[in-house]
């Protein structure tokens, strides 16, 4: 079976070492990780991750059951059947020391949802947020004018409409009491 | 409230959670334990190890044949790393253990302190979960949740690391007796109403049905749902290694054990029934042989309490998370009864064949072989002490030639085949069921990968009898080179020590075996001896483990004993 790509979310409490749990999760099992966001919602104590998987579309299931059973983890979903947004942000420092390249640039720019964020006499950076597609195909565009450099987020989803990913899950008055005075970090 | 130090309240803790013996190694960073432990020695007995990886395996012995957890202690860095091995052995067979290391001082933690190992980090892959603990106040509320853990849904090892200074700082205790909440933590128990319909159904229409029945059947308590709805559908069973003695292997409907060194007569039913019905099991490599051919013409039904083992290796037909003794509860209703006389009669053929073949009561003039030494312990043990084996031929034999009568009677490290693990495992089972007669049952080469524990076993008095089957060689390795490397026996043969007088160097009393006339009197003397007793027996260096299939072959394409008079059909 051709592989495709998989987006995985997971909620997973804001607890130390979870990150490397996932990540290890991923190695161990031999799943090739495309990409991995993480950052906190809007319940501090719960962060999610977006993950996308290169893999067989059989192993979806294998790879939403071995996230589940870790004990950190809350809740995961498949985005598979149903519709979702997916976003990828990228930098890239692009070469515009001539009036060509700049114009270039800034035409370029003017297609994409994408902007210029700082501006020099050499170089200026250009954000984008849009689609993996879109992003992919912008930075062909820009790869002849001359990209010097460039970061990518990785994809974060969510579903379209109604269909929440969200936990009720609220930590329990005595531990919240004991937990560590240094604080979350995943 | 009381005030109590960290390591008050380790101790404390395990108290509360039943913990009558634990095992371990004391260190610098895991002094204050040691202290506390001092504190409670009239009501938790320390044993003293002589290795940490000796410890792992206590505390899974101990489990293994209780039900309960085990616990160990190690301090940090090397008392730490050497309990890697025993956590892997626990994880693989989902054994629940609780593991308790030190650590350097949280001051000190990530600059390479004196003894200091990323401990959590090491064990992550090995443990269902770990913990390093930063905040005294926390202490409590992680020991709960790492024996909850250990001992709920798929059991397994949980490593809790505790730097040198949380156990000496100071809080006010109380015991937390609120619920303990975990968000991500779920434990499938029922099948649904759609799972179980299908599975009945599949179950009433089969012509050829087999049940391969697992661990699990033991750790969920399934036995008498198991042996109820085989005895109600006249269901063959069959059973893995670690599922041996779930169901009495004298049940008539028992056919014995599955995989690589199994049952001939279990192989060929799997391959040819046309339902499999497996329970607490996991398909590993090393039961289904190549998956391509594997059970080819069967629908299959595969209860398990951890979803990530259904459709990992066999895809099947229903699959159902849940706990076995309720699952099989909820279908034994609606399984009608039935006779499947031919399909019982035709892998009774199977059976006849196999008997055929066996040499368990050929005279093998004067020489002594492996199925042999086994047979007879099982003879005069009466088939009811607890076995406990290390890994390679004679685990093997001891699967074929000592049949188990009860659950948790034959403990054996099946997932990870760790050699090594069977003799300090023993001596975890004897302090789990001190009133259960305990063989350890190892080969010469794993038994001197752990044997330093005679000296626990020595210190301790434990009653742990300790039969060696020596036969001067990596005997399963051997028996590869002999099969699939032309006899190139390459580091295999094993210079050995006079196994009598080193017992005799730890004070243990021994006796050497060389004919099969002496096995009685062996058991006898052992039995005679309230202590640890070593028992060797010296067997043939050739003999091989028959049936045999070949790593990745086809499950039903086994290598056979040779029938009397035929030659060895090996290469």
């Amino acid at each position: 079976m051709p592989n495709s790509k998989i987006t995985v979310v997971a909620l997973v409490e804001n607890k130390p070492g979870v990150l490397n749990r996932v990540a290890s999760m991923f190695r161990r099992r031999n799943f090739n990780v495309d990409s991995l966001t993480v950052g906190r919602t809007h319940k501090p104590h719960i962060s999610r991750m977006t993950i996308v998987v290169n893999t067989a579309r059989s192993n979806a299931d294998m790879i939403a059951a071995n996230l589940q059973k870790m004990v950190n983890v809350i809740d995961v979903r498949i985005l598979r059947e149903q519709p979702f947004v997916s976003r990828d942000l990228a930098l890239v420092k692009v070469r515009t020391d001539d009036p060509d390249s700049h114009n270039g640039v800034t035409e370029i720019c003017e297609r994409y949802p994408a902007r210029i964020v700082d501006m020099g006499p050499e170089v200026c950076i250009v954000e984008i947020t849009a689609s993996e597609a879109q992003v992919e195909a912008m930075i062909e565009e820009l790869r002849p004018i001359g990209i010097v450099e460039m970061v990518r987020t990785g994809l974060v989803a969510m579903s379209r409409g109604a269909r929440i990913i969200d936990s009720d899950y609220e930590i329990p008055e005595p531990i919240k009491r004991v937990l560590p005075t240094n604080g979350y970090h995943v | 409230m009381a005030q109590l130090t960290g390591a008050q309240i380790i101790v404390e803790c395990l108290v509360r959670e039943g913990t009558k013996t634990v095992f371990g190694y004391p260190g610098g960073a895991i002094l204050p334990t040691y202290d506390a432990l001092h504190e409670y020695s009239d009501r938790i007995h320390h044993v003293l190890v002589r290795h940490e990886q000796g410890a792992s395996h206590m505390a899974d012995g101990y489990a293994r044949a209780s039900g309960e957890v085990g616990v160990c202690i190690a301090t940090s860095g090397p008392g730490a790393t050497n309990l890697v091995t025993g956590l892997a052995t626990a994880m693989m067979d989902s054994s629940p253990i609780v593991a308790i290391t030190g650590q350097v001082g949280t001051g000190a933690i990530g600059s390479d302190a004196f003894q200091e190992t990323d401990v959590t980090g090491v064990t992550l892959p090995v443990t269902k979960h770990n913990y390093l603990v930063y905040n005294v106040e926390e202490l409590a509320y992680v020991i709960r949740e790492a024996f909850h853990i250990a001992r709920s849904g798929r059991p397994g090892p949980v490593l809790i690391d505790v730097p040198k200074d949380i156990q000496k700082a100071v809080t006010e205790f109380e015991y937390p007796e609120d619920e303990i909440i975990l968000p991500g933590y779920r434990v499938p128990d029922l099948g649904t109403e759609t799972q179980i319909q299908q599975a009945v159904e599949l179950i009433n229409q089969a012509e050829r049905p087999v049940i391969l029945a697992g661990h699990g059947i033991t750790m969920s308590g399934a036995s008498d749902e198991l042996r109820e709805l085989a005895e109600k559908a006249n269901i063959p069973i069959t059973n893995t290694l670690l599922g041996k003695g779930c169901i009495p292997e004298d049940h008539p409907l028992c056919v014995g054990w599955m995989g690589m060194h199994g049952d001939a007569a279990c192989n060929h039913a799997i391959q040819e029934a046309d339902l499999l019905i497996a329970l607490g099991m996991r398909f590993d490599d090393r039961v289904t042989g190549n998956l391509k051919t594997y059970a080819p013409n069967s629908k299959k039904i595969h209860v398990d309490i951890d979803p990530s083992e259904l459709n990992k290796n066999v895809r099947v037909d229903v699959p159902i998370a849940g706990d076995l003794k309720p699952v099989i509860g909820q279908m034994l209703p609606h399984v009608k009864e039935a006779q499947h006389s031919e399909w019982l009669n035709h892998i009774r053929n199977y059976q006849e064949d196999a008997d055929e073949r066996d040499i368990v009561h050929h005279d093998m003039q004067g020489k002594l072989i492996g199925p042999q030494v086994i047979n007879d312990l099982w003879k005069y043990t009466k088939g009811d002490a607890i076995t406990v084996t290390d890994v390679g031929q004679h685990q093997m034999l001891e699967a074929q030639y000592y049949p188990h009568q009860r659950p948790m009677t034959m403990l054996t490290s099946g997932g990870l085949g760790t050699m090594g693990f069977g003799f300090p495992a023993a001596i975890g089972a004897k302090f789990a069921k001190p009133e259960e007669e305990i063989w350890a049952i190892v080969g010469d080469g794993g038994f001197q990968m752990t044997l330093c524990e005679m000296a626990t076993a020595a210190q301790e008095q434990i009653n742990v009898n300790i039969a060696v089957l020596n036969n001067g060689f990596l005997g399963m390795v051997r028996q590869w080179q002999e099969i699939f490397y032309e006899e190139r026996y390459q580091s295999t043969p094993m210079w050995n020590p006079d196994f009598c007088k080193l017992a005799a160097a730890y004070g243990i009393p021994s006796m050497r075996v060389t004919q099969r006339e002496q096995i009685e009197e062996s058991v006898a003397f052992a039995r005679g001896i309230d202590g640890p007793t070593l028992i060797e027996y010296v067997i043939e260096k050739d003999d091989m483990v028959y049936p045999m299939v070949p790593a990745g072959a086809d499950l039903h394409a086994m290598i056979r004993r040779p029938k009397p008079g035929e030659k060895a059909n090996a290469k």
